[in-house]
């Protein structure tokens, strides 16, 4: 068991915590497999807080991969996402289970 | 079809290649097979659990239930894989002197089995719930659900397939440099792993540190597409990884490599020991 809280140990000192801070919120639907907004906007340089609301009644895998998020948004429910502050940009995202119709993009300005 | 093939493939291919070493490291060792078989079976019962509750893991610790569930999965495999290869530093040697069949030098004793099929366990698990969501979705909605299924089904064949061709092409090491490539592998493994967790907790907001994106390669090699996605379980591959998720990966080799070293150090017998 020696070995056991050896590899423990040197995890913990792997990992570093920092608190979170709050952050103005947005939301996205999911609708037929769409996303309303389909075109987001947000402030550059901004921490916020995303809010993605499936109405659908079949889960959806919400994903982007510049805001580093991936996430299943299960059926008739939502989810909560903590965006990093950007610089100005076009930023996609996309519902992974349905990626033909569910595609979308964050603006930051 | 095809999307639903590559959908579950990308999923099934991590649990998939863990599950080829796992067997590779273990051959030899008495009942490897049914501890291994046991941490399929626990995933896949874990992984339907845990999709049935999908809603209410969504929901808890203010919405980020999946976050931080998913990076405890990731972490314990992460302690677990560490453990192995400290305990190998430490018992290795004798397993090699005992064990007089070369082809069982590697064999890494049953104390550690039960770390390494809940390292299966876990992969099953993680990546398990993910299909199981999909392919229930699929169901539920009722479109063109038959085809669909086949291609879930092709794609979790091929996920077998995965284990079946990294056993093999494992054992083909010859015995004596097997270990230090299992040990490597499990290494690089293990720190992936951990920066995989990384980005859950900072998903999460847990960890606010280093979010920049340190390098973007998504041009050259994708980790969605399938060779991206096995380089990303097999040594950590990320196409836009944030600095803490490199320095924790980083970290993470570091303080394997150093604890194994340290605990072989302290298990030499002493020099010119007489042979029991």
């Amino acid at each position: 068991m020696r070995e056991l809280k050896i590899a423990a140990a040197a995890l913990a000192l792997g990992m570093g915590f920092a608190g979170a801070a709050a952050a103005e919120s947005y939301t996205l639907t999911i609708k037929d497999h769409k996303f309303e907004p389909a075109e987001l906007k947000i402030p550059a340089d901004k921490a916020a807080t995303l809010v993605v609301n499936n109405l659908d009644a079949t889960p959806e895998e919400f994903e982007s991969k510049p805001f580093r998020i991936e996430k299943v948004v299960p059926a008739n429910s939502e989810a909560t996402f903590q965006l990093r502050p950007m610089k100005p940009g076009r930023y996609k995202f996309f519902g992974e289970f349905h990626e033909d119709s569910a595609r979308g993009e964050v603006v930051v300005e | 079809m095809l999307g639903a093939l590559i959908i579950v493939f990308r999923e099934a291919i991590e649990a998939g290649l863990i599950i080829g070493i796992v067997a590779a490291v273990t051959r030899g060792v008495a009942g490897s097979r049914g501890f291994i078989a046991g941490g399929v079976a626990a995933g896949v019962l874990g992984a339907l659990i845990v999709a049935a509750f999908a809603e209410q893991l969504s929901k808890s610790f203010a919405g980020s239930g999946q976050e931080f569930f998913n990076a405890g999965v990731l972490l314990v495999a992460v302690v677990m894989l560490a453990w192995h290869n400290i305990w190998m530093a430490k018992h290795g040697r004798e397993l090699a002197q005992e064990l007089s069949a070369v082809g069982k030098a590697v064999a890494s004793g049953d104390r550690t089995l039960l770390a390494l099929a809940t390292v299966v366990g876990l992969a099953v698990l993680r990546e398990g719930s993910e299909v199981a969501l999909f392919l229930y979705g699929v169901l539920a909605s009722g479109e063109s659900g038959a085809s669909v299924l086949i291609g879930g089904a092709a794609g979790l064949a091929l996920g077998a397939l995965t284990s079946v061709a990294t056993f093999y092409g494992l054992v083909s090491i010859p015995p004596k440099k097997l270990f230090a490539v299992t040990t490597a592998l499990i290494t690089l493994l293990a720190a992936g792993l951990a920066a995989q967790a990384v980005a859950f907790l900072q998903q999460a907001g847990a960890i606010t540190a280093l979010t920049d994106t340190l390098w973007d390669t998504s041009w050259l090699l994708s980790d969605k597409s399938i060779p991206g996605r096995v380089l990303h379980t097999l040594i950590g591959y990320a196409d836009q990884p944030s600095q803490m998720q490199v320095v924790v990966y980083g970290l993470t080799i570091i303080a394997i490599i150093a604890a194994t070293k340290l605990t072989a150090m302290n298990a030499q017998p002493p020099a010119r020991a007489p042979a029991e």
